[in-house]
Parts: structure tokens; C-alpha cells; sequence
């Protein structure tokens, strides 16, 4: 007879509830997190920050050696919201940080394979992405403010992805049986990680607008709203994650087109996955080419940016259960 | 709703570009680009919105059935969606339309904009501004040292620059690359798009099924669905031959997975052309075999069980193995069609239903409960009459055309050696076991190479144009009237943030650093003694 009947691979059971108990762990770190950040943005008082670190460049004038420094340009003055809680914050979200790449490792090593076969795998990624993303802005581009905004959409993904798509550790269909899937994959979570963090950036800015926008028409502006960072230094850092998603967008397509030519006998079908990556990035190059449009800067470049978010979760989330195609994990 | 603010930060950051040209060509030259861009964006969006439709319809080029399927459901909406191509959208006239414009657009936009680059690699380093305090960075200190000797370890400290050195002072620029970038990254779009054109026109598609120890012949002829390119002829085909020795699936046994499948591997010899050396491939899900500039790919799997029929003289016309197709219902039920036309008496015909591992449901059903094959049973259903093959019209291999036959009834279970005496006398059919048989596409498209190429060219160019930050730096040296030197540093990025401000600083600290660490010789024993 030809057909051979495998013996049961091997998933290490000890390895796998290691890893399901690291979930929760993970949850309610990052909960906590979430919960220092708000307090930092509700409760502490607006600081400026300098985004670029300028070593012995305040402003203008004479430093003690006699060297006169004119800044005809300087950054517009910065400021957000900071709390001694903060920093508690940056360390809770590290550790929760390390218990998301615990929870990954245990699962790859229980099921003995790269871990982001299914979707539950692919959102946990993400949001370690996501966070990696965050602390780094949080580290090299001060930017603190953002754990709010970046922890809540991590948080409701991690929720959606433990309670809807969670699935247990084990191997995976043989299409995805390939090193491809950690270089396409990967690729598209450390992305979609970074767009993340754009997205959050970039409501945060809308929200920042408005409430600049009152005060230039003299209103008081009060609460949390009052204590956002300044819109300009979130447009920046919108941006910034942005220019660092895009090539690996890019990168992870071309990927993805040359697993498919070796996998499907096509690098390129038209599978609603492919359409939307495609629609994906072709949103995020017109919100670059906004950011160069005279006029389109701020909030319209903005807008497109949130629209192109939309249809990466478009992508992840509508295209896997509304439409049938080569992708869908089931 | 435009907040008063907004207004004014978009009018400062435009003007950040420095004035170079006339005003009249500095305006022209600003209405090209805005236009241009506009036009772009615009085409972009267009672009995006136009693809929505194809993932949401189904598509001729993904899967003819299920757009026929949407026609038979939908008999009045669908033929007008089909005049607007939206079952074609990615090959319709409109979707050409938006992207023809955009890369003409594109073309007139970076054509342009590669010359003036070209030009400006070329010429000197832009002359040094008159007054530094314009500039968005400037510094400016004294030093003993000579001014000859200020531009010496100016042209030092601008380490990575392009540098020429003017009467007193030295003008530098750096970070064409970002350019260059841009520059490679928009042509590369434009040589995918030609690549994926040329691959239309000369390459082909086919599929096919190869049961084991079958071979299989590259021509027009052996295909079951061939797609050639519009200008392919039957002659081009590669002249390659193939057969398959053996193939294995695996699947998980237990658990919550089983019945998942585990690996699937086809074992090949093949020839790139008749009298060439034998060679033999494994063919894998992940590992096609290439040859001879065509890919041949393991698609699917299924079943083939094998059957001989004897006719009521006791005579075998029939004994070959007959490819199922997998109902897709999970598990490999499978069903098939046993053609008999020469028994030497009524041709024969049979349905039938293959299950890999039979087993009853809890209603008494008859189905599979295992994709491997763990408990084979066939059952048939038989009927005898006229086949329909000698009318001329082609017939499908998985349909029996019953409208001339007469059925004869259903078989018990058939195990593997099993025989069924059929009724009426009509001969008996025998189940002698089964092979496997994989479905294999033929793919020949030579834009692979060559749009591989230019994709990788424009993750290239992406990368220096999004992280390359061209900078120009000026150092002027002057003596004065103390006869000591003022060192004045100016400079500006010409990208938004990302520390331009930061690096032009360090350039004035290590120049007054390296003239500082000078030997106490030449120009500054003034002050030491
Ligand atoms: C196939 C469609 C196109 C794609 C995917 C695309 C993508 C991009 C990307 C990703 C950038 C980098 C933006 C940055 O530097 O931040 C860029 C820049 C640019 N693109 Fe395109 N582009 C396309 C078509 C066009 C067209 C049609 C034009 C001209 C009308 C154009 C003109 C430019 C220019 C001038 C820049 C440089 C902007 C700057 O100075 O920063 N592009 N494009």
C-alpha cells in the first residue's frame, strides 16, 4: 500500500499548557501596563520632550568654548503628558513583553515549528510586534505617550485572539510546511507590527488636532484631551513607523509571490489575500506620496494612512471569514 | 472644520526647500510637481478601489466554476457585472486604463527628475550660501588655526561627502543615493509591469493527473486544461517527459488534527528531452521541479482504483486504473466513472464511489472516516446501453451520459479482490485494488526571472529612498581682525526631521575638536608665548 500512515507528531504537552498559561499571564500584564499609562496621560503634567537628541544643542546661543549655535528652524517645541508612573509602566509592559515572547517560544517549541501557522499565532506576533515597536519609539524617540494608544488595540487583539481564534499547539498543513513561512510571515507581523503603532500614532494625532484646534479658537480644553502630545511630534512619529513598515510591506509581498511560485505554481493569483496586501500597500504609497503632496500633509495624509490600517485589518480579519481562497488558515 | 493652525504648519514646512531658482521657474517647477503628484495620488486610490471588486466577486482567472456558480445564482445581476468585466477585473480594459495612466504619469514624472538628478551628481556641490544665518543650521567659532588649514580638516571632518573646495570655504553634499532611490524604485514598477505583460504573451499553463507508474509527455495533447499565452504555439512546448514512481500522503492519526495532512511526496523520473539522461525529482508541496525553463508543481492527490471486467464469455475488456475525484467533503470520498465500450456485447457504464476508509455513521451511512487508505471499499452503481462515445462530441472522463443506458442496480461493498457478478448476465466487474494519482500543473512563464529582478531593485531603491538623508554641509574660513580665524559651519537636510540638525552639530564639534588637538607649532605659537 502507498499510503504511509504517520505516527503522531509530536507535540510536547508539558511545553504547550506552558505556553496557554503564559497567555493569561501575558493579558494581564499588559492590562497593567495599559492601566499606568492611562494614569500617566490623565494625571501627569505636559513635560517638552525632544524628540531629536540634540547634544548640547538647545537653542539658540554660546555654549562655555565660545561656539555660537544659530538654529534658524528649530523643532517645534514638544510636550506630553509624563508621570513618575510612567516609567513603572515602560517596565510592566517589558515584562509583559517577555512573557508574549515566552508564550511564542513555548508554543514553537511544543508543536516543534516556526509559531505563526494559524491565525491566533499570527495576532499574538503582531501584538509582541507591535510592542517591540513601542518600546523602541519609547527608548529612541521618547515617545512614552503612545503606550495607551498602542496597549488598547494589543489588548483587544490579544482578547479577540484568546477567546475567538485561539487553537491549540500542532503542526501545520504541509502548504505551509516551508522556511518561506518565517521569511514571508515574518515579514508581514513585523510590519503589521509597525503599522500598529503608526495607526495609534496617527488617531492620537487626530485627536491632538482637535484639541489644538479649540485652543486656537480659545476654548479651554480640559481632561485627557488637554494633555495630549503636541500633533506635530505624532504626525512625525506616524510617519516615522510607517517609512519602517513600508519596505518590509514590500519586502514580505515579494516573499510571499515567490512562496506562492514555489508552492501554488504562481507568484501572483489574484487570492483575495494577495488583492488586499496589494490594496494594503498601494494605500500606504499614496499616504507617502501625500506626505510629498503640497497641501495633502496633516490630516489628509493622516486619513490615508488610517485608511490603509483599515485594510491591513481588512486583510487579516474580513478576507480570512468573508471570502474562500488559497490563504485561509482554517 | 480646517483648524486655523493646520493651515499655517503645512505653509511653513513648504517652504523648507531652498530657493535656487528664479521665482517664476521655482513656481513652474513647483505647479509640475504639485500637478503630478496630485495626478498620481489620485491614479493610486483609483487603483486600490479598483481591485476591491476582484476579491469580492469571483474571478475567471482564479476559478472559472465558481463564476459560472454565480451566474446560475444570479442570472439577472450577472451578466450586466460581466459588461462592466467584473469577473475579469484584473485583465479588463478599465483596470488597464487606471494603470496605464498611472505609469505614464510616473514616466513623465521620473524621467524628468532622473536627468535633473543626473545633472546635479555631476555638477559642483551648490556654491556657499553669503550669509550662514539663513540656513536652518549654522555655527560659527574661532580658532588659531590658519584658514588654509581650517578647510584641510574641513574636508577631514566632512568624512562621506561630496566635497569641493571654493576660494574660503568648502561646500559638500551627500546622500544622492536617496535619488538614485527613488529614481530605480519608480523604473522598477515599471519593468515589473513589463515583465508581468511579456509573461502573458509567452508563457503557458497546464494541468493534468499522472496516476503512478504513468508517464506523461509535455505537449498540448496530454493536457486536461492547458492556457497557452497569446503568443504561444503548440511547437514551443518544452519537450520534457515525466513519470511518476510513487506517491506518498501522510496524515495525523490522532487527535483533534487527524485526518489533517502531514506531507505529501511524489517521487519523479523525468527527461529534460528525449535522449537525455534520466534524472529522477522529488515532488513536494514546497519543492517543484524545474525544467528545461518550465515548473512543474504538485497540485493535489486522490485516488485511483484499479478495475477489470469481464465480459459474460468470461473474457477481461477491461483492466486499468480509473482516477476519482475527491468530493472535497473531507476524507477522500471520492467518485468516478468506469467506462466499458468493448465487452462484445452492450457497452457498460459505472458510477462509482471510492472510500479510502469506509466506515458507518451513526445513521447507518456509508461514508469515509480517514483520508489514508486504512479500510478501501468501492460501491458501484451499473448500467448498460449505449456510452455516447461515437456521437463525435467530447465527453468528460468524470460524467456518465445515462440518457441511452439502462441501469442494471448497485453493488454490495466491494473490498479490494472483490468481485461483483452483475445482473442479467451481464458480465462481472472486479475491484482489484487502487494506485494514487497527483494533479500536477505545468507552468512555463518566462517574466519570472526578470520580474523577480525588478522587484528586488525596487525593495532596493525603496530602502535608499526612505532612509537615505541627503544633507549639504558649507564650512567657510575667514580671518579677522585679531588675526585669528572664524570657522563658520551651515548646512540643511533636505528631508524632513530625522537629525539633520544632530549630524550638522557633530560636524562643527569634530572640526573644532581636530583643530583644537593641533600641535602647538605654526599658527598658534601667538598664543603661547
Ligand atoms: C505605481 C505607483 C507608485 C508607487 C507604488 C509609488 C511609491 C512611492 C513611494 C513608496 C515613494 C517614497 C516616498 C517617500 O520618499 O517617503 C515615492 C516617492 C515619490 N514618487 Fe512615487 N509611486 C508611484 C507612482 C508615482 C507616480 C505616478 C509619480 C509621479 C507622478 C510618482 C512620483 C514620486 C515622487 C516625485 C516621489 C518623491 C517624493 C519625495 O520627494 O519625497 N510616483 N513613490
Amino acid at each position: 500500500m502507498n499510503t504511509v500512515l504517520a505516527a503522531e507528531p509530536a507535540v510536547d504537552e508539558g511545553m504547550a499548557s506552558v505556553s496557554d498559561a503564559l497567555i493569561i499571564a501575558m493579558i494581564v500584564t499588559y492590562a497593567i501596563a495599559l492601566f499606568l499609562f492611562a494614569v500617566e496621560a490623565a494625571y501627569g503634567r505636559r513635560k517638552a520632550i525632544k524628540a531629536e537628541r540634540l547634544v548640547g544643542v538647545g537653542a539658540s546661543g554660546a555654549d562655555e568654548d565660545g561656539m555660537e549655535v544659530n538654529l534658524r528652524a528649530p523643532d517645534p517645541e514638544t510636550s506630553a503628558s509624563q508621570h513618575i508612573l510612567g516609567n513603572v509602566a515602560l517596565g510592566v509592559t517589558v515584562l509583559g513583553f517577555l512573557l508574549n515572547l515566552g508564550q511564542i517560544v513555548t508554543r514553537g517549541l511544543a508543536a516543534d515549528r516556526w509559531p505563526w501557522g494559524n491565525m491566533f499565532e499570527f495576532v499574538v506576533a503582531v501584538c509582541l510586534c507591535s510592542v517591540a515597536a513601542f518600546l523602541f519609539g519609547a527608548i529612541r524617540y521618547k515617545a512614552r505617550y503612545l503606550g495607551t494608544f498602542v496597549l488598547v488595540p494589543v489588548l483587544l487583539l490579544l482578547g479577540i485572539a484568546a477567546k475567538w481564534l485561539y487553537s491549540e499547539a500542532g503542526p501545520v498543513i504541509p502548504a505551509l510546511d516551508s522556511y518561506w513561512i518565517a521569511i514571508h510571515v515574518s515579514a508581514a507581523i513585523l510590519a503589521t507590527g509597525a503599522f500598529m503603532v503608526s495607526g495609534a500614532a496617527a488617531i492620537t494625532y487626530l485627536l491632538a488636532q482637535r484639541t489644538e484646534a479649540k485652543r486656537a479658537r480659545g476654548e479651554t480644553v480640559t481632561g485627557i484631551a488637554a494633555k495630549l502630545p503636541s500633533s506635530e511630534l505624532l504626525d512625525r512619529v506616524s510617519h516615522r513607523f510607517v517609512v519602517l513598515a513600508f519596505p518590509l510591506w514590500t519586502f514580505g509581498i515579494i516573499a510571499g509571490a515567490i512562496w506562492a511560485d514555489e508552492a501554488w505554481g504562481r507568484f501572483w493569483g489574484w487570492d483575495p489575500k494577495e488583492v488586499w496586501s496589494f490594496i494594503t500597500w498601494v494605500v500606504y504609497a499614496a499616504y507617502l506620496h501625500a506626505r510629498a503632496t503640497a497641501g495633502w500633509r496633516g490630516t489628509k495624509a493622516t486619513v490615508i494612512g488610517l485608511v490603509g490600517f483599515a485594510c491591513l485589518l481588512f486583510n487579516f480579519f474580513g478576507v480570512n471569514y468573508l471570502f474562500s481562497g488559497l490563504h485561509s488558515y482554517a | 472644520m480646517k483648524p486655523a493652525g493646520a493651515a499655517d504648519s503645512t505653509g511653513k514646512t513648504g517652504t523648507d526647500s531652498p530657493p535656487r531658482l528664479s521665482a517664476l521657474g521655482w513656481a513652474r517647477w513647483a505647479w509640475r510637481i504639485l500637478t503630478s503628484m496630485r495626478t498620481a495620488l489620485i491614479l493610486l486610490f483609483l487603483l486600490a478601489i479598483g481591485a476591491i471588486p476582484g476579491s469580492v466577486l469571483p474571478q475567471r482567472s482564479v476559478s472559472d466554476e465558481q463564476v459560472r456558480n454565480y451566474f446560475l445564482d444570479n442570472p439577472d445581476l450577472a451578466p450586466w457585472l460581466d459588461r462592466f468585466y467584473l469577473f475579469d477585473v484584473y485583465s479588463s480594459p478599465w483596470y488597464a486604463a487606471i494603470y496605464l495612466l498611472l505609469f505614464v504619469s510616473l514616466t513623465g514624472c521620473v524621467l524628468p527628475r532622473a536627468a535633473a538628478h543626473y545633472r546635479a551628481m555631476r555638477a559642483r556641490p551648490p556654491r556657499t550660501p553669503h550669509n550662514f544665518g539663513r540656513l536652518p543650521y549654522s555655527a560659527s567659532f574661532t580658532t588659531a588655526a590658519s584658514p588654509q588649514t581650517v578647510l584641510a580638516e574641513a574636508r577631514a571632518a566632512l568624512k562621506g561627502y561630496r566635497i569641493d573646495t571654493r576660494d574660503d570655504s568648502v561646500a559638500a553634499e551627500k546622500g544622492y543615493l536617496r535619488e538614485t532611490g527613488n529614481v530605480v524604485f519608480h523604473l522598477a514598477l515599471l519593468g515589473l509591469l513589463i515583465a508581468l505583460g511579456a509573461g502573458s504573451l509567452f508563457g503557458y499553463r497546464g494541468n493534468m493527473l499522472i496516476i503512478e507508474g504513468d508517464g506523461f509527455a509535455n505537449t498540448v495533447t496530454s493536457y486536461d486544461a492547458y492556457e497557452p499565452g497569446t503568443s504561444v504555439e503548440p511547437g514551443d512546448l518544452q519537450p520534457f517527459w515525466l513519470r511518476l514512481d510513487d506517491f506518498q500522503a501522510e496524515f495525523i492519526e490522532e487527535g483533534d488534527l487527524t485526518g489533517q495532512a502531514a506531507s505529501y511526496v511524489a517521487d519523479v523520473t523525468y527527461r529534460e528531452a528525449p535522449g537525455a539522461p534520466e534524472r529522477t525529482h522529488t515532488l513536494e508541496v514546497n519543492h517543484p521541479l524545474s525544467v528545461d525553463g518550465a515548473q512543474v508543481y504538485l497540485l493535489g492527490h486522490g485516488y485511483a482504483p484499479e478495475f477489470t471486467v469481464t465480459n459474460p464469455d468470461g473474457e477481461v475488456v477491461f483492466d486499468q486504473a480509473v482516477p476519482f475525484l475527491d468530493r472535497q467533503e473531507g476524507n477522500f470520498v471520492s467518485d468516478g466513472v468506469v467506462k466499458v465500450p468493448d465487452t462484445g456485447a452492450e457497452q457498460l457504464g459505472f458510477t462509482a464511489v471510492f472510500l479510502p476508509s469506509a466506515a458507518e455513521t451513526a445513521t447507518g451511512e456509508l461514508t469515509s472516516d480517514f483520508p489514508g487508505a486504512r479500510n478501501p471499499v468501492v460501491t458501484l452503481r451499473a448500467f448498460k446501453g449505449d456510452l455516447g462515445l461515437d456521437s463525435g462530441d467530447s465527453q468528460s472522463v468524470y460524467q456518465l451520459y445515462t440518457e441511452r443506458m439502462e441501469e442494471l442496480g448497485d453493488s454490495p461493498q466491494l473490498s479490494p479482490g472483490e468481485t461483483w457478478e452483475l445482473p442479467e448476465g451481464a458480465g462481472n466487474i472486479t475491484f482489484t485494488g487502487y494506485r494514487e494519482y497527483i494533479s500536477v500543473q505545468v507552468n512555463s512563464d518566462p517574466a519570472r526571472v526578470p520580474a523577480l529582478v525588478a522587484a528586488v531593485a525596487a525593495v532596493l531603491g525603496l530602502l535608499c529612498t526612505l532612509f537615505v538623508h541627503p544633507r549639504r554641509a558649507w564650512v567657510r574660513a575667514r580671518p579677522d581682525a585679531d588675526g585669528r580665524t572664524v570657522v563658520e559651519v551651515g548646512g540643511l537636510g533636505k528631508t524632513e526631521g530625522a537629525g539633520a540638525i544632530t549630524e550638522l552639530h557633530g560636524i562643527s564639534l569634530r572640526l573644532r575638536d581636530r583643530l583644537r588637538e593641533r600641535p602647538a607649532s605654526d599658527d598658534t605659537s601667538t598664543e603661547k608665548e
